[in-house]
C-alpha cells in the first residue's frame, strides 16, 4: 500500500532494525505511528516528559523505571531505533528459530528478557542488585503501611533465598538460578507484539 | 370519598399500588382505617372535643413504607459488608433477594395477602433512570471506547442470538404435546425469550478481581451490561406490540427491524443533544456552586424522558448523555460537586437496584405461580445453553479482529457469568395482562433468575479458582519468584501502555484533535491544554490530600519514610537470619495482600457497588509526586539531574538539607494534630542550621546517607505534599504560594545547569556518583525561608504553569 511504503521509507536503516529486532514491517510501521504520536512537537526523538503523557505509567510503581530503562546511560533522548530496540525485548519468542551458535542472541529470548528485568533493579549498573536496591523496589511495590521492619525481612529473605556466593547481593546469574521454574518468555511478552 | 382527593394521585405517582390490573380499591392498612372515622378524625370536629392526639397513618402510609423498604435494605447491605468474606464469595444480589424473601414471608404471614408491586410508570420513568445512569457515569471511557466494538458486539448481537435462539427453541418445545403449552404463540415466546436473555454479568466482575489482570474482559462486561438493557427494552417494546398482533407478517419484520435501528439511533442523538447542553451549561456555573449536581441528574433525566416521549431508546439516550457530559463536567464544576454527584449517582443507583431485588424477593412469595416444570426447565436450560453457545461463537468471530483476543478462560467468565438480574424481573412484572400464561412466563423468569444468582453467581468463583490452579503451578513460589514475577507484570503493564492500543488509533487521534480544538472551547470554562498527567495528578491531589492526612494518621506514621536521617546503612556483612516458616507464611501473605495490583486504576472500576476507591492510585501517584514532576522537565530526567546535582552540590545542600531536616522534623509527630506539625517548621529553620555546620563539615558521609535512602525521602516529599493544602488551610495565601512556589521553584531550577536542586526523587538511586568534594561552601540561610533556593532569578511561579 503506498502508505505504508511512504511510512516505512521514512524510517532510517530499516532493514537492519527488522533483523535485530524480529519485528515485522507491520509492526514497525505502527510502532513508528506510535512513536510519533508520543513525539509531541516532532522532534524526532523522545524525551521523558513525552512518556508523560502516557497516563497509566504514572501510576504505575515502577513507571518512572521503566521510562528510565529506554533512556540509556546518560543520554535524555530516545530515538526510533532505540525505541524500537528496547521494545523488542518483550516479542514473543519465536517458536522455531534454528538455533545458530555463532550468531548473537536474539533481542527477546529469554535471557534478555531476564536481563532487562535485571536492569530494572540494578540501578547503578554494578552486575548486582545490592540489598538497598532491592529495599526500593519493594517500597514501591508494596504499599504504605507495610513497615520498614517487614520490608526489610523480606528484602533478606530474598537475598538469602538467592544468594549463592555469599557476597549478600544478587548478581545477574543468581537471579536467573531463581527464576529457573517461571515461564519467563510468558511473563515478559506482550501481547500487543505479538 | 377520599380516594378521590389528591391520596390516591399520591399512590399512583408513586406507584404504591396493589396488583396489576386491579384498580386501587384495596387498601393496604395496618391499622384498618374506614371512611367515617377517617372524616372524623379530618377538620369538622364539631360532634367531638378537639384531639389532642391523633394518628393518621394512611397519610403518610406510602411514603413511610417506602422509606422503611428502603431503610430495611440499606440495612442489609450494611449486614452483608461486614463480613467482607461474604461479599466476594457471594454475589451482593444473591443477599438481597434472600432479605426480600424474608420479608415476602413475613408480609405474606401477617397480611395473608400480596403487598406492593411495581407498576410500569414506576419502574420505567424512577428506578430504571437511576440504575442506568449509574452504570454509564462510572463507566471508564477511555478503555471504553478502545473496546467499543466489542462491547456493541455482545451487547447488540449477543442479545439478538440469545433472544432468538431461546425463543424459537422453546416455542419449538411448546409443540410437544406432553406440556400442553400449544397455545403460547411464537410472539409470546420471542418476547419473554428478550426478557429473559438480558443479562447483568458485572455481578462477576468482584469474581475475577484477583484473578485476572485482564482489563479488556472488565471493560468488555461493564459494557455490555449497560446496553444489552437498552437492546431488550427496545426489543421488549418491539415484541410486545407485535404480539398483541393477531398475525405477523414479513413486513413487519422488516419495520421490526428498522424500528430497532432508529430507537437506538434516535436514543444516541438525544443523548449527544442533552450531553452537549450540560456541559455547555455548567460553564457558566462558576457562581452558583450549590446547584451544579443538580445540571447532571436534570438533562439527563430529559434525555431519558424526552426518548422516551418519542418512543425511542431511553436508556440508549441517558447512557450516552452521562457518557458525554461527565468528561466536560467533571472539568467544570467544583471539586465538591463533583464529589456529591458522583454519591448521589452512586446512591440513587444502588438505591433502585435495591428495591427492585427486593421485590423480586417479595413477590417469589407471594405471586400467584403457574408451574410448568417442562416449560421452566427448559427455559433454564436454553438460557443456559445459549448464552454459552453465544459467547463462543461471537468471540470466535470478534477475536481476529481485537489486540487481545479472548481466551477460553475469559469466554468462560462471560457465558457462566451470564446471571440475570433486576432489569429482567421487572420486565417480566410487567407484562401486560392479556398475555396468556402470563403468570407462567413470571414464574419461569423467577426460577431463571434465582438459579442463575445463586447458583451460577455462588459457584462462578470456585470454578474460575479452580481452573487458575489447573493452568499455573499453584506450588507456593519462593519470595524472590513472588516480587520478580510481580515486577514483570508491572513492567509488562508499563510497556503495554506505551505501546499504545493499536486499533481504533486513527479516529481516537482525529476525535482528539477535534476535541481539544473546537469541543473543549466550547463546553470548558477555563480552557487550559493541560498535559493529561498534570489534570490527573492535580485533581487527585486536590481532591484527597485533605482526606490522607485528616482521618488516616495510619498512613504517616506507618509509612516507612519516617526513617531517622541519621541512620547510617547498615553494614553489608549481615549474619544469616534464620527465618522460621511462619515467618515465611506471613510474607508471603504480606506479599500477597500488600503488593500494588496491576494497573490498579482499572481494577477499581470493578465492584460496581462501590464508588470507585481512589486511595491506592492516590497512593502510587503521590509516592511518586516527585519522579512524575521529573518526567515533564526537559533534560531533567533523574540521571541527568543527578550529575548536575552532584557538580552544584555546594550549593544545593544547604536548602536541600534544611528541608530534610524540616520535613524530617515536622513528620515526625504527624500522628497528632495538624497543629504541631506546622508549629515545628520554623524551629526546624534554626535546628536545621546547626545541622548544616555538622553536615558541612563532613559532607559525603551524610549525603551518600541520604541518597542511600532516597525512597524514604521521596515518601517524606510526598507527605509533604500533599500537606500543602494544609499549610494554605492554616496559614492562608502567603505560604501557600511559597510552598507551591517553592516546589515549583525547585522543579523550575532543574532546567538551570548548576541551579539543580536535590530532587529527592533521583532516589530510584540511580548512580551513586562520588561527591564532589567542594570547599564548606555552606551559605548562611538564617535571612531567608528555608525553603527558598539561594540563587532563584525565576521567582515564584504560578502553580499553573508546570509544564
Amino acid at each position: 500500500m503506498g502508505s505504508s511504503n511512504s511510512t516505512l521509507s521514512k524510517i532510517p536503516n530499516l532493514g537492519r532494525l527488522i533483523e535485530e529486532t524480529g519485528f515485522t514491517p507491520a509492526h514497525i510501521k505502527r510502532l513508528y505511528k506510535r512513536f510519533q504520536a508520543l513525539d509531541k512537537g516532532n522532534k524526532g526523538y523522545l524525551s521523558p516528559q513525552d512518556f508523560g503523557s502516557v497516563k497509566e505509567l504514572a501510576t504505575n510503581p515502577i513507571g518512572d523505571r521503566i521510562i528510565g530503562a529506554f533512556f540509556s546511560q546518560g543520554q535524555e533522548t530516545v530515538d526510533f531505533h532505540s525505541f524500537v530496540r528496547i521494545l523488542a525485548h518483550f516479542r514473543p519468542l519465536d517458536k522455531n528459530r534454528a538455533k545458530r551458535p555463532d550468531s548473537p542472541e536474539p533481542i527477546n529470548s529469554r535471557i534478555s528478557k531476564l536481563r532487562f528485568a535485571f536492569q530494572l533493579y540494578d540501578q547503578d549498573n554494578d552486575g548486582k542488585i545490592s540489598r538497598d536496591e532491592l529495599l526500593q523496589v519493594l517500597r514501591t511495590m508494596l504499599e504504605m503501611q507495610v513497615t520498614e521492619e517487614q520490608l526489610e525481612s523480606i528484602a533478606d529473605r530474598t537475598i538469602q533465598e538467592a544468594d549463592l556466593d555469599g557476597d549478600n547481593a544478587i548478581s545477574f546469574d543468581e537471579f536467573r538460578k531463581s527464576l529457573e521454574k517461571v515461564n519467563i518468555e510468558h511473563k515478559m511478552s506482550s501481547r500487543f507484539l505479538h | 370519598n377520599w380516594e378521590q382527593d389528591g391520596f390516591s394521585q399520591g399512590y399512583h405517582a408513586i406507584g404504591y399500588i396493589f396488583l396489576p390490573g386491579d384498580g386501587p380499591q384495596k387498601r393496604f392498612t395496618a391499622p384498618p382505617v374506614n371512611s367515617p372515622a377517617w372524616t372524623q378524625v379530618s377538620p369538622k370536629p364539631q360532634t367531638q372535643p378537639l384531639p389532642v392526639f391523633t394518628i393518621n397513618y394512611p397519610r403518610i402510609q406510602v411514603p413511610f413504607e417506602i422509606t422503611l423498604w428502603i431503610l430495611l435494605a440499606s440495612f442489609a447491605k450494611i449486614g452483608f459488608n461486614m463480613y467482607h468474606k461474604i461479599t466476594i464469595w457471594i454475589p451482593e444480589s444473591c443477599l438481597l433477594i434472600s432479605v426480600g424473601l424474608v420479608v415476602g414471608g413475613i408480609m405474606y404471614a401477617v397480611h395473608g395477602m400480596p403487598p406492593a408491586v411495581l407498576t410500569s410508570n414506576v419502574f420505567f420513568l424512577y428506578m430504571l433512570p437511576p440504575i442506568v445512569l449509574d452504570s454509564s457515569y462510572f463507566m471508564p471511557t477511555r478503555p471504553f471506547f478502545e473496546n467499543v466494538g466489542t462491547v456493541l458486539w455482545f451487547a447488540v448481537v449477543g442479545t439478538l442470538w440469545n433472544s432468538l435462539g431461546i425463543g424459537v427453541s422453546l416455542y419449538g418445545v411448546c409443540q410437544i404435546e406432553a406440556l400442553g403449552l400449544k397455545d403460547i404463540n411464537l410472539q409470546e415466546n420471542l418476547l419473554f425469550a428478550s426478557i429473559i436473555s438480558a443479562v447483568d454479568p458485572v455481578a462477576v466482575l468482584a469474581v475475577f478481581e484477583d484473578i485476572s489482570i485482564n482489563e479488556q474482559l472488565y471493560i468488555v462486561v461493564f459494557g455490555e451490561c449497560l446496553f444489552n438493557d437498552a437492546v431488550t427494552v427496545a426489543l421488549y417494546n418491539i415484541l410486545s406490540f407485535v404480539a398483541t398482533m393477531p398475525e405477523v407478517e414479513t413486513v413487519d419484520v422488516f419495520l421490526g427491524m428498522a424500528r430497532f435501528v432508529v430507537v437506538g439511533l434516535g436514543g444516541l442523538f438525544f443523548g449527544f443533544l442533552f450531553g452537549f447542553a450540560a456541559a455547555f451549561t455548567t460553564r457558566f456555573t462558576a457562581h452558583v456552586r450549590e446547584i451544579e449536581p443538580f445540571f447532571v441528574f436534570m438533562f439527563s433525566y430529559l434525555a431519558y424522558l424526552v426518548a422516551e416521549l418519542f418512543s425511542l431508546s431511553s436508556i440508549m439516550a441517558i447512557v450516552t448523555c452521562a457518557l458525554t457530559m461527565k468528561y466536560y463536567v467533571e472539568e467544570n464544576v467544583a471539586q465538591r460537586s463533583c464529589t456529591t454527584i458522583r454519591h448521589v449517582v452512586k446512591m440513587l443507583g444502588t438505591m433502585s437496584e435495591t428495591l427492585i431485588f427486593f421485590f423480586l424477593g417479595v413477590a417469589t412469595i407471594t405471586t400467584d405461580h403457574e408451574w410448568n416444570w417442562g416449560y421452566i426447565l427448559f427455559t433454564l436450560l436454553f438460557a443456559f445453553v445459549w448464552r454459552a453457545l453465544g459467547v463462543f461463537v461471537l468471540t470466535q468471530i470478534i477475536n481476529p479482529f481485537r489486540t487481545i483476543p479472548f481466551n477460553f478462560k475469559d469466554q468462560f467468565g462471560l457465558a457462566y457469568g451470564g446471571l440475570r438480574g433486576a432489569i429482567c424481573f421487572a420486565l417480566v412484572f410487567l407484562l401486560p395482562q392479556n398475555i396468556t400464561c402470563r403468570n407462567l412466563f413470571i414464574t419461569a423468569t423467577i426460577v431463571v433468575i434465582l438459579f442463575t444468582v445463586f447458583i451460577q453467581g455462588i459457584s462462578i468463583r470456585p470454578l474460575v479458582e479452580c481452573m487458575k490452579v489447573r493452568r499455573t503451578n499453584r506450588k507456593l513460589g519462593t519470595i524472590n519468584v513472588e516480587i520478580h514475577k510481580r515486577l514483570m507484570e508491572h513492567t509488562i503493564a508499563g510497556i503495554e501502555d506505551i505501546c499504545g492500543q493499536w486499533s481504533h488509533y486513527y479516529w481516537k487521534d482525529k476525535f482528539k484533535k477535534f476535541n481539544d480544538r473546537v469541543l473543549r472551547k466550547i463546553l470548558i470554562r477555563d480552557n487550559r491544554a493541560e498535559s493529561s498527567i498534570v489534570a490527573l495528578y492535580k485533581k487527585l491531589e486536590l481532591q484527597n490530600a485533605l482526606e490522607l492526612l485528616g482521618p488516616a494518621p495510619s498512613d504517616l506514621s506507618a509509612a516507612p519514610s519516617l526513617m531517622d536521617l541519621h541512620v547510617e546503612t547498615k553494614p553489608t556483612a549481615r549474619t544469616k537470619r534464620n527465618f522460621p516458616a511462619s515467618d515465611l507464611r506471613n510474607m508471603h501473605e504480606l506479599l500477597s495482600k500488600n503488593m500494588y495490583k496491576i494497573r490498579q486504576r482499572t481494577v477499581e472500576y470493578t465492584k460496581k457497588s462501590a464508588l470507585p476507591n481512589d486511595s491506592k492510585v492516590r497512593e502510587i501517584l503521590i509516592r511518586r509526586h516527585i519522579s512524575i514532576r521529573h518526567s515533564f522537565r526537559v533534560g531533567s530526567f533523574p540521571r541527568t539531574v543527578w550529575n548536575l546535582n552532584v557538580s552544584s552540590l555546594d550549593n544545593a545542600e544547604g536548602p536541600g538539607l534544611e528541608d530534610k531536616q524540616s520535613w524530617k522534623m515536622t513528620l515526625h509527630p504527624c500522628s497528632g494534630s495538624r497543629g504541631t506539625d506546622l508549629e515545628l517548621e520554623p524551629l526546624s529553620a534554626t535546628s536545621s542550621v546547626s545541622q548544616l555546620q555538622r553536615f558541612s563539615s563532613r559532607q559525603e558521609r551524610p549525603l551518600q546517607n541520604r541518597y542511600h535512602q532516597p525512597e524514604r525521602r521521596e515518601h517524606e516529599l510526598g507527605q509533604q505534599t500533599s500537606r500543602e493544602p494544609i499549610a494554605e488551610g492554616l496559614w492562608g495565601q502567603p505560604q501557600r504560594d511559597s510552598w507551591t512556589a517553592h516546589r515549583y521553584s525547585r522543579s523550575r531550577d532543574e532546567h538551570r545547569p548548576g541551579g539543580g536542586n536535590l530532587p529527592p526523587s533521583a532516589p530510584t538511586g540511580w548512580a551513586q556518583e562520588p561527591l564532589i568534594q567542594k570547599g564548606g561552601g555552606s551559605q548562611n540561610h538564617l535571612n531567608r525561608r528555608p525553603h527558598w533556593r539561594p540563587h532563584n532569578p525565576h521567582g515564584p511561579q504560578s502553580p499553573g504553569q508546570v509544564d
